[in-house]
């Protein structure tokens, strides 16, 4: 593995020059877990070497390490961009608590931060005392830099990001909006957004994440969200990977779930070269339940690894997850991943379904759900299909005067909106739609219909 | 044997159509012509080709047409897409309707609507004219207003999927419509409020063609002609009283002669 660092020397360089020059206000304890998380990654590098390794069997990860990406540590973005830009290029309502990262920096100028009765909302780096002890207690705690090369090498360059605190019993009211922007300014890219969510008990919240970019530069988005749900708390959560189709995405969220708590997930994807959203929940006490939702489109040569493990640690959870996928062009898509059921988890009830839409011949998915159970008394089911459009159905629309195109475009709607209209806040709902809707433009030949 | 008006073009006119669907000749050389204000009933076993008639009229992708022609309204349908056919004025309802998962019944008929209207050069139509046009519908094929704000035909019963049919002919109000076994599937309270719809639809300036395999729509809807199709050939024409002898005695005896 040695070798493998000399790929990474622009990263060695730039943590060097980090840790050199801390920002004014930087919380001390996060240069150790930071030094701590780079000398891992020194050793484990990123998972370039496939063979036999299940987690990355699919997706190629050689083209993020043999690029150049700078870290963007030095450059004030936030003068270059206005609320505009963000408005503009973002779901975004005045109404909503608004919580901006530009190049992975907090930007107080374009955020609603928010301290009060318990609640804080806000940057990572500014916390206030009165949070900073339940930061650094759930902060790291939730994804392991051991195994994962990108978790360590973003938590190495961890300076920054968002966190959430919501007290016990609070109800959140207003949708909780993070937006996470790569300007490319300096070129090709890294930034390491980070976010971390502590419910406290019976507490409940609707966040959603951004993650865009407003150049048409190459870049590398290496993500990290951490929620941690005390018992009976509830998330409702989306996240938008929406970047320019030069952009490497690797995201990572990791959940914590105790007793009777509820997290629901929608995960959005269109933008990307190569994404990877890497989803993990841990239900550890009982009666905990998580609805996870996907919806990814892929055009032209992207590639999209949806990689998502539920893991029933404690018994009566439940578990459902609907991903669904709309593949065109040459674009491969990946859904993997694993419901695990320990042996502790009696009365588990876990569903999980991959769906694919192929309008192209040339487009490729790999789907394989699979299920591991340890405990005999659970109710578990798994399936996945791909399918093109039926050659019957647009018969029928067409003999209605609609022409491929239209009968294409509503097609694509109907099948989208069944995860996005599990959104919450209309606003969202209505960009999303838009999103998708917009995105095929000229059907793939496939649309003719395969008779 | 049909009238020809004065020197109207023929709404439809088909003169020995051969069809093919994957490589098997179904239709041999079928003629038919069929005037404004009439409305003509083919009747015939199955296999005969009844709904391969209505199918390659409406456009259908993989039905070909090897020889014949067939003009509508003087002017050749036989290259034209689906959807153009469809904007000109001709409407199938199928056999078998298609469930459209996700896809709300007053959506896509807001699309067709508006499809037809851009074919005419107008603007789209406003969601107030189109709300009033479509309760009005709703009514003259009695179907529940609950309904259209559902999935198209998804989870519709069988007569539900029918009366839709017919909700969508009226708001697309054909010159030409094609009924594909319309009454196939129907409890008798379904097939009269369908052919209620129909008899509502009839209008001096439109015509339609009723592919059924019983006699029973009949006794609703009341055709000027009846033809009986068999091994892709109309082989015996007449008024009304065919239906009837076609009820009592069965299709063997008119399909003798020919498969001599």
């Amino acid at each position: 593995m040695t070798q493998s660092i000399d790929k990474y020397t622009t990263y060695a360089t730039d943590f060097a020059a980090m840790m050199q020059a801390p920002r004014p206000g930087e919380l001390p304890w996060l240069s150790e877990l930071r030094s701590s998380a780079w000398s891992r990654f020194k050793e484990i590098g990123m998972p370039v070497a496939r063979r036999g390794n299940e987690k990355w069997k699919y997706t190629n990860v050689a083209p993020i390490a043999n690029s150049t990406f700078r870290y963007a540590a030095d450059v004030d973005s936030t003068r270059i961009i206005s609320r505009e830009n963000v408005v503009d290029n973002s779901p975004w309502d005045e109404n909503w608590t608004n919580v901006v990262c530009v190049d992975g920096r907090y930007s107080a100028d374009l955020s609603d931060r928010l301290v009060e009765n318990g609640i804080y909302v806000g940057g990572l780096s500014d916390v206030p005392d009165s949070h900073a002890e339940v930061l650094r207690a759930h902060l790291g705690q939730y994804v392991s830099s051991d195994e994962d090369g990108f978790v360590a090498l973003n938590t190495a360059f961890l300076h920054d990001g968002v966190f959430i605190n919501v007290p016990e019993g609070v109800a959140f009211p207003e949708m909780l909006n993070l937006v996470f922007i790569s300007t490319g300014e300096e070129g090709p890219q890294v930034t390491y957004p980070r976010v971390l969510i502590v419910m406290e008990g019976n507490s409940s919240i609707t966040v959603h994440e951004s993650y865009l970019s407003l150049s048409e530069e190459a870049a590398f988005t290496n993500a990290v969200s951490e929620m941690f749900l005390a018992e009976g708390s509830q998330v409702q959560h989306s996240r938008l990977m929406q970047e320019n189709d030069l952009t490497y995405h690797v995201g990572v969220s990791r959940v914590y779930q105790s007793a009777y708590s509820e997290f629901a997930s929608c995960s959005f994807s269109k933008g990307a070269k190569v994404g990877r959203s890497d989803l993990h929940v841990l239900i550890d006490g009982p009666e905990a339940k998580c609805t996870l939702n996907g919806l990814y489109l892929t055009t032209g040569s992207q590639h999209m690894d949806n990689f998502i493990n539920i893991e029933h640690a404690k018994p009566f959870g439940t578990s459902r997850l609907l991903y669904k996928g709309i593949l065109d062009g040459k674009s491969r898509a990946v859904f993997g991943g694993t419901v695990l059921v320990h042996k502790d988890a009696q009365h588990t009830d876990a569903q999980q379904t991959d769906k694919n839409l192929l309008l192209s011949e040339d487009a490729e998915i790999d789907s394989k759900p699979s299920l591991f159970i340890y405990a005999d008394d659970v109710k578990c089911g798994h399936g996945a299909t791909a399918g093109h459009i039926d050659a019957d159905t647009l018969f029928y629309m067409r003999s209605r005067g609609l022409d491929l195109e239209t009968a294409g475009r509503i097609l694509i709607q109907a099948y989208a909106g069944e995860i996005i209209d599990k959104v919450g806040p209309d606003r969202l709902r209505d960009y999303l739609d838009q999103l998708y809707s917009g995105a095929v433009q000229t059907p793939g030949i496939a649309l003719k219909g395969i008779s | 044997m049909i009238k020809q008006t004065g020197a109207v073009a023929p709404l439809l006119e088909i003169r020995d159509l051969h069809v093919s669907v994957a490589d098997q000749e179904i239709l041999q050389g079928l003629d038919l012509t069929v005037n404004q204000g009439e409305v003509h009933a083919i009747m015939g076993p199955n296999g005969s080709g009844k709904s391969t008639l209505a199918n390659s009229l409406a456009g259908k992708p993989d039905y070909t047409v090897t020889k014949g022609e067939a003009l509508y309204q003087g002017t050749s349908l036989l290259a034209l897409e689906p959807e153009e056919r469809s904007r000109l004025g001709i409407f199938l309802a199928f056999q078998y309707p298609v469930e459209l998962p996700g896809v709300r019944t007053w959506q896509f008929l807001k699309a067709a609507v508006d499809a037809k209207r851009q074919q005419q050069g107008e603007e789209e139509m406003s969601a107030r004219d189109f709300d009033r046009l479509l309760r009005e519908k709703t009514k003259v094929v009695e179907i529940d207003d609950e309904l259209v704000r559902r999935a198209v035909n998804e989870g519709f019963s069988g007569g539900e999927k029918k009366r839709n049919e017919i909700l969508q002919m009226a708001m697309l109000e054909p010159n030409l419509a094609l009924l594909d076994e319309t009454d196939s599937g129907l409890d008798i309270d379904a097939l009269r409020i369908v052919a209620d719809g129909i008899n509502k639809l009839r209008r001096p300036d439109n015509a339609m063609v009723l592919v059924t395999h019983y006699q029973r729509l009949l006794n609703y809807i009341t055709p000027d002609y009846v033809h009986v199709l068999v091994d892709g050939k109309i082989v015996q024409s007449g008024g009304p009283e065919l239906a009837l002898e076609l009820e009592a005695k069965g299709y063997d005896w008119i399909k003798e002669p020919s498969s001599s």
